[in-house]
């Protein structure tokens, strides 16, 4: 891997007065890459994503652009664009006059400007809108605007903070493909801030999940799904169950854990150092209630049951520990799981992950 | 629950709402009405004409203080804004400015002090410093009061402007001045425009410190028309009176005309 990262993070910190924004973030974003900073309101990731555009500096550390540092140019000297979370759009231009705006200002000649704002708009099907002004617009074709303004100049890295949140539900899931479908053919690296789970790992290559100021895991969406390093990434990434245990026995990566469900398993660990407290994390739909349920069982008691279609999720009772399990709905007719019925969990110890306290 | 009463229908603010707007705009009316009046006598009416506006136009003193007002309100305007668009600028958007409270308080002071005060100062300091050129003096002394009033609707609209649309222009490859010229100032034009204008019918309107500084060529017009008025009224009065609101009628809807289309476009 000798390419060169289009964007690296070299120990940032960030400072607000006494405040810790971000504390020392530290990784790479490749070529090409549509990479996903995802985390819970508040963590940094906006702090991040204006530092990397220019708009703040960093308190300690450094952020290159193409292996060279770009911490003492200023904002309109950086080869990135941006696309705001509010669109941002000049309401004072028409969208034609906002998409050219950039290029004006790289000194493209006016024809190249003419023919890349006919084909921006183009690619995000707004060309016959081209002499409206941003008021004219509804949220979607906004976005498409902000996302043609910012892509026109050719940019090295497109910056994306929260840009379908504001979106209906159903224009974000059509924004959802268009996006990738854009970062695709332009082959532009797409720096995506996102709070919203489901999203990040439905769009990303690598997604960072970032908490309390740092970076918790970095990985494809589904390592941070299925090995999740610690409690937090674990926890925000989808629905999991904690089993509180202790670890007896620690070979590397792998260590055996007696949970209180009063079972022992052995399986990945990430985050265990020595024998002692840790916790087990086992997602709800790796969990079986069949008698015939492999791997490790045991008994239980279906205490509550939520149809939701096309699945159902349970809380089952066994040992004094609540679990949740969810069940796919594969067949119209199938044997119905009731409340207050004896059930044996099961599940396999390699869909299990332990995890240090 | 019954509904809430729109507030119209409550009784006896039609009556209440027509007295006042009579009261308001009455004696204009009676102004205007007059000035079409061929008799001398201002309120004897004889018949339509228009030889009072005729008489006033050929009236070279009149004339002579209308110029006076109209170049000292012009300057006054140009330095008042300017300083006005600089001073919010700085106090709006400078990162880590201190004192910004007490700045502004700075700029919007001559608003607090009584206007006497302020031409007594002008006066005592020109007179110090040797400056006897009317049309100087004026401008001086009114740009120090019209700033306050060019300041407000501007550092308004900066306030209310999101700081983002300058940075979407930053990202965008805009140096410091290519932000201001295509972006900041266009989005605060409405604001600079109304503040423009206020200073200017300000510095036309001002009577006591033009009056303090009042010299061979520096009478401005309502100088001029207070001198005339202690000589009795002359129906011209009612005529350059008339020609006075249609100017102002003119500015104050170019302003509002400008200000609705600056929200609908904003949003
Ligand atoms: N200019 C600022 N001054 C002080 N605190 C700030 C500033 N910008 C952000 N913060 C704080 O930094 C933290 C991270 O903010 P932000 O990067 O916007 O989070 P996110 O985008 O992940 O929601 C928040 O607690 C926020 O209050
Ligand atoms: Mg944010």
């Amino acid at each position: 891997m000798s390419r060169q990262s289009a964007i690296e993070i070299a120990g940032v910190s960030k400072q607000f007065g006494d405040f810790t924004a971000l504390d020392h973030v530290d990784f790479k974003i490749q070529q090409n890459e549509f990479f996903t900073l995802l985390g819970p309101s508040g963590c940094g990731k906006t702090t991040l994503l204006r530092m990397i555009a220019g708009f703040e500096t960093p308190t300690q550390g450094d952020i290159l652009l193409n292996g060279k540092t770009i911490s003492d140019s200023p904002a309109h000297r950086r080869k990135i664009n941006t696309v705001f979370q509010n669109y941002a759009l000049f309401p004072h231009m028409t969208l034609a006059q906002n998409v050219a705006f950039g290029l004006e200002n790289l000194g493209w000649a006016k024809g190249d400007i003419k023919s890349r704002v006919d084909e921006m708009l183009e690619m995000v099907h707004m060309a016959q809108f081209a002499r409206r002004k941003p008021d004219q617009l509804s949220g979607g074709q906004k976005q498409r605007i902000a996302l043609a303004r910012a892509l026109a100049p050719k940019p090295e890295v497109l910056l994306l903070d929260e840009p379908l949140s504001a979106l209906d539900l159903k224009l974000r899931q059509s924004m959802r493909d268009e996006l990738r479908r854009l970062q695709r053919e332009t082959g532009i690296t797409f720096v995506f801030v996102t709070h919203d789970q489901e999203e990040a790992l439905d769009m990303s290559d690598r997604i960072a999940v970032m908490g309390n100021g740092r970076v918790q895991q970095i990985g494809a969406p589904d390592e941070i799904y299925e090995a999740p390093e610690n409690r937090f990434v674990a926890d925000f990434i989808g629905e999991t169950n904690f089993l509180d245990g202790e670890v007896t026995a620690l070979d590397g990566d792998t260590a055996t854990i007696h949970t209180a469900l009063g079972i022992d398993v052995t399986t990945t660990q990430s985050g265990v150092t020595a024998p002692g407290p840790a916790v087990l994390s086992i997602r709800p739909e790796k969990i079986g209630l069949e008698a015939q349920a492999e791997g490790e069982t045991r008994e239980g008691t279906v205490v509550s049951r939520n149809y939701m279609g096309g699945f159902t999720h349970y809380t089952v009772e066994a040992g004094g520990v609540s679990l949740r399990v969810s069940r796919r709905n594969a067949q119209a007719r199938a044997d119905r799981i009731e409340v207050g019925d004896t059930v044996t969990l099961g599940f396999q110890p390699a869909n299990a992950r332990i995890l240090g306290q | 629950m019954r509904k809430q009463r729109d507030i119209r229908s409550y009784p006896g603010l039609r009556t209440l709402s027509l007295v006042f707007f009579a009261w308001l705009y009455l004696p204009i009316g009676v102004v205007i009405f007059y000035s079409f009046n061929s008799n001398r006598l201002v309120s004897v009416w004889e018949g339509f004409s228009t030889k009072w506006y005729v008489s006033a136009l050929q009236n070279d003193a009149l004339m002579s203080s209308v110029r006076v007002s109209l170049i000292v309100a012009l300057f006054s305007m140009i330095f008042a804004t300017t300083i006005a668009l600089l001073a919010a600028l700085v106090i709006t958007r400078a990162p880590g400015l201190k004192m910004r409270r007490v700045s502004e308080t700075v700029v919007n002071l001559p608003l607090l002090l009584p206007e006497i005060v302020l031409a007594v100062a002008v006066l005592i300091l020109f007179s110090q410093v040797g400056l006897n050129s009317g049309m100087f003096r004026l401008v001086l002394a009114h740009v120090a009061f019209c700033t306050p009033f060019a300041f407000m609707p501007i550092r308004a609209r900066l306030q209310g402007m999101s700081l983002d649309v300058e940075e979407a222009a930053r990202d965008l490859y805009a140096p410091p001045l290519t932000v201001f010229r295509r972006v900041t100032l266009p989005m605060i034009m409405p604001g600079v425009f109304a503040g423009a204008m206020t200073a200017f019918v300000i510095s036309m309107d001002d009577f006591i410190t033009s009056n303090m500084l009042n010299s061979g060529g520096g009478t401005t017009l309502p100088i001029y028309i207070f001198s005339l008025i202690r000589q009795g009224t002359t129906p011209e009065l009612n005529a350059i009176s008339t020609l006075l609101i249609l100017v102002s009628l003119i500015l104050a809807t170019i302003v509002l005309i400008l200000n609705a289309r600056a929200m609908r476009r904003d949003g």
